[in-house]
């Protein structure tokens, strides 16, 4: 059965397209800015994935249209198919290469999770506080200073947060640092970044908490250690007491990823 | 007036309606009184006295309307008439106003209410659409955009794609089994008319103080419980929507495993059938979950409980650890009978057997099996416990095997076959398995944990969900309406309209929802009212799109609802297909069958010389005879 079709040029079809595909698609920055140690990991799984997807999408556009320009139906045509009810191996073959695929994929995703989450032990400690609807940060290691909406960590270093939310959840994302984690009442969640770029940018909540949610963003710069020292030094503010309870009310099930009780 | 009360119907209902919410506000001040307590609370969450009337009101109208009639006559020992077919089978339009135990009237029933909320959902979607055509607030303030998405899918989720399909698999599913109605004709009219009460609930929130409910169709604690009284609503319409969807997949269970006509084995039935089989055993499983968990939410919020109140030593990750238990499966539940009717349409239009029918049974076996064990995948920025994180990433890629497998059957399916391309439920078929495949892809990237840590939340989630649910389930409900639209209405639909609603809903699709994958990846979040003014052009262009597709549903209403009333008048087997539905009349005679049809082979033997799937009732006399000769009893 499979001996009448053109294999061969099929085959070529399909890899022609997908060359086509993942060249055009390689060369768009889809997630924009890279600017923590993560986010080229993060996109070059994402390139992978390109690639895969390409030729998945190659593999089902020309098996169908190739069918459907050579089996058509004649019109006045009343007459059946071939009775042909199945082939094994394709069967076999199309259960078991895609399994290979996504458990390929599986093990890389898994690699680069561990990879980017790997704590360091030299590294910043920052709180930050979400309530409906603005951000703020402490600085445990830094006195406990204070700072509203606006949040400043040193570049090339380790920078875990400690997140904890007043009254419903929130999400915490840069886009450019890749990095997004929950802001969950009642827990404290923990997330990794390495940023590596000076700049500024934005945390936007991406986790519905309300009317406000739009519009609950902070300012983020990333600037050189001594700047950053400059910056904290400058910060006359302590953790308010409410807050600084709610650290201490927070049970932490939600440890640094991966280290505590899984890989 | 007073027969007009004591019969079943209308009058009777409302009155049950307005006895049932009184008795429920009565109970409550009393209790109130009793302890001492204010008669009313109009404490943000609270309001007993709107909450529990918002029960024993619908429960009093279908008393009222007679759902309850027979069982409790029986229970109290009145006389009862066991072959009472009174409320079998509609000569009238008026008759699908009624308490109707027909399984073909419920089908109609359930496809025309369901097909109502599309459209009210489809309008929220173009409200939505409007707002966000342009970076800013124009047309509705940020509380009122909360309530408009959170309506929008939760109209289309519980009121559109998941009881469309068991509308259509009603009508159809019994007829293709060769079974003269579903098992418990009444338990099917109850399931029904619970339907149009949940509706009811989802857009009566808009008139609640407070506004609709708002915190999304997830409804995450503690937003949801701290929510005003239109969550209420919310929790209590999907109790509806949920007992209605798991009494139907009692009866489709029982039905299917019992009611099969003689020689129709499990591997004789058609993939349709397995797939509601598939389908029902999700929902009995799964949709308790969410009941349960709307109620925990109604409780935190007016018994003052504590599930997820972190203060009182609540969970509040606990509420999307049982949510999703339900929701992720849920999602199956509203593809898994798409995946039926594409098995059907295709087959037949390709005059081909279903290519390795054995492994696309299995196959949906195999999703069911692993849907529950992937739930985590929508939680893996969520704080839940890290290491959980994995196992669920492995779990969410491997059902795309499954999956992958049912998409290559179908496409070899195709292979030496004749494919007719007239019937617009073709058109939809195959596009579905492009527009399918597009949504499965991103679902693998959402699978793959680091990429859903960057784009979890964002317009890429919304992306993908719309091209699984509209490219994906939308599409097969297409396909199936315009499918069997000459069986359920005996009447043709037009092929020249259904195409430009193909054309135009293909071209929406894809101009509304691929663009939407890159504002996602690109910072964009989902569920924003107000966004940055980078991505205005996009959202200019998929709100345009939007237009599109919704404009051209018009044209599918208008072919509908014209062909239905002057089409021309449709044959038994108008598109040459075996399964069983086919050989009897459109529309089928009143009790299906005169006499029980007997199965002797496969559903899908295209192809296969003197091959036959059903030998039905006289059949020599009345049957065409198909295209390749055929002799009773030649069967293997």
């Amino acid at each position: 059965m499979i001996g009448r079709l053109p294999i061969a040029k099929m085959l070529a079809v399909v890899v022609v397209m997908t060359a086509a595909m993942s060249a055009v698609m390689l060369s768009i920055n889809w997630d924009g800015q890279e600017a923590s140690t993560a986010a080229p990991k993060i996109d070059q799984l994402l390139d992978v994935m390109i690639v895969l997807s390409s030729f998945v999408f190659s593999l089902v556009i020309v098996m169908l249209f190739y069918a459907l320009w050579k089996f058509k139906a004649k019109p006045g045509d009343e007459s059946d198919g071939e009775p042909i009810h199945g082939n094994t191996k394709l069967e076999i073959a199309w259960t078991v290469i895609p399994t290979i695929i996504v458990l390929f994929g599986a093990g890389y995703s898994w690699s680069v999770l561990h990879d980017i989450e790997k704590p360091d032990k030299h590294h910043l400690t920052v709180d930050v506080f979400s309530q409906q609807y603005a951000w703020s940060f402490g600085y445990p290691g830094k006195d406990n200073v204070y700072s509203q909406g606006e949040l400043h960590v040193p570049v090339d270093e380790q920078i875990q947060f400690k997140m904890h939310a007043q009254d419903v959840i929130h999400s915490f994302w840069v886009p450019e640092w890749r990095i997004k984690k929950d802001n969950v009442p009642g827990i404290t969640t923990t997330a990794i970044v390495t940023p590596d770029k000076l700049g500024t940018y934005e945390l936007i909540c991406t986790e519905l908490c309300g009317f406000g949610h739009a519009s609950m963003r902070a300012k983020v710069v990333v600037e050189t250690p001594a700047k950053f020292e400059e910056w904290v030094g400058g910060l006359k503010e302590k953790v308010p007491a409410p807050l600084a309870e709610s650290i201490t009310q927070d049970t932490e099930s939600n440890p640094a990823p991966l280290n505590a009780g899984g890989a | 007036m007073t027969a007009a009360i004591k019969q079943p119907g209308w009058i009777r209902g409302a009155l049950g309606a307005i006895l049932g919410a009184a008795f429920g506000f009565a109970l409550v001040v009393a209790i109130r009184k009793a302890s001492g307590l204010p008669a009313y609370q109009t404490e943000q969450t609270g309001y007993p006295q709107v909450v529990v009337p918002l029960i024993t009101g619908p429960l009093g109208f279908l008393l009222g309307f007679g759902a309850f009639d027979y069982w409790l006559r029986w229970a109290v020992g009145m006389p009862t008439i066991p072959e009472d077919h009174s409320q079998h089978g509609a000569k009238s339009w008026k008759d699908y106003f009624r308490f109707n135990t027909d399984h073909k009237v419920i089908g109609i029933q359930y496809v025309c209410t369901t097909f109502f909320f599309f459209f009210i959902g489809g309008l929220l979607a173009m409200l939505i659409r409007a707002e966000l055509a342009q970076p800013g607030t124009q047309i509705v303030d940020a509380a009122t955009f909360n309530s408009l998405f959170s309506t929008h899918a939760a109209i289309m989720i519980f009121l559109f794609v998941i009881p469309v399909f068991a509308g259509l698999a009603n009508y159809v599913l019994p007829l293709m089994i060769g079974a003269p109605d579903m098992a418990f004709p009444r338990l099917n009219a109850l399931s029904f008319w619970m339907l149009p009460l949940a509706g009811l609930l989802f857009i009566g929130s808009f008139l609640a103080p407070g506004g609709a409910f708002d915190a999304g169709w997830t409804g995450y604690a503690p937003l949801s419980t701290g929510a005003p009284l239109g969550q209420s609503f919310f929790n209590l319409g999907v109790q509806f929507a949920g007992a209605s969807s798991i009494a139907t997949a009692l009866n489709f269970l029982v039905t299917i495993i019992t009611m099969r006509a003689p020689g129709m084995t499990f591997w004789r039935m058609p993939l349709l059938v397995w797939a509601n089989l598939s389908t029902s055993l999700l929902v009995v499983a799964a949709t308790p979950f969410i009941a349960g968990v709307q109620f925990m939410v109604l409780f935190d919020r007016a018994l003052h409980t504590n599930f997820f109140q972190f203060a009182g030593g609540g969970d509040v990750v606990s509420y999307q650890h049982i949510f999703w238990f339900y929701s992720h499966p849920a999602v199956y539940i509203m593809m898994l009978p798409g995946f039926g009717i594409i098995s059907e349409v295709i087959s037949t239009h390709a005059r081909k057997p279903i290519f390795g029918y054995r492994l696309m049974a299995l196959a949906l076996i195999g999703i069911v099996v692993l849907s529950y064990s992937v739930w985590a995948h929508h939680m893996f920025v969520a704080g839940m416990f890290s290491w959980l994180r994995v196992p669920m990433m492995i779990t969410t890629l491997l059902i795309a095997v499954p999956t992958g497998i049912k998409i290559f059957s179908w496409l070899g399916t195709l292979y030496f076959g004749k494919i007719h391309t007239y019937s617009t439920a073709m058109l939809f078929a195959l596009a579905f398995i492009v527009t399918f495949t597009i949504g499965g892809i991103s679902g693998v990237m959402l699978g793959m944990v680091p990429i859903d840590i960057h784009v979890s939340d964002t317009y890429f989630i919304v992306a993908h969900i719309h091209f699984v649910l509209f490219g994906g389930s939308v599409f097969t409900i297409f396909a199936g309406v315009y499918h069997w639209f000459p069986k359920m209405t005996g009447r043709m639909y037009d092929e020249k309209l259904g195409r430009v609603h193909f054309w135009g809903t293909l071209f929406g699709t894809w101009v509304t929802f691929i663009p939407m994958h890159w504002i996602g990846m690109d910072g964009m979040p989902r569920r924003v009212a107000d966004y940055a003014s980078q991505f205005g052009n996009w959202n200019l262009l998929i709100s345009c799109g939007a237009f599109i597709l919704g404009a051209v549903q018009l044209v599918f209403l208008y072919n509908m609802i014209v062909s239905w009333r002057f089409g021309p008048k449709a044959s038994g087997n108008p598109w040459r297909a075996n399964s069983i539905e086919w050989q009897v009349s459109s529309p089928p005679p009143i009790f299906n069958f005169d006499e029980i049809p007997r199965v002797v082979g496969g559903p899908y033997e295209f192809g296969v010389p003197g091959a036959r799937h059903a030998i039905m009732a006289g059949e020599s006399v009345e049957t065409p005879a198909p295209a390749q000769a055929t002799t009773v009893g030649s069967a293997q």
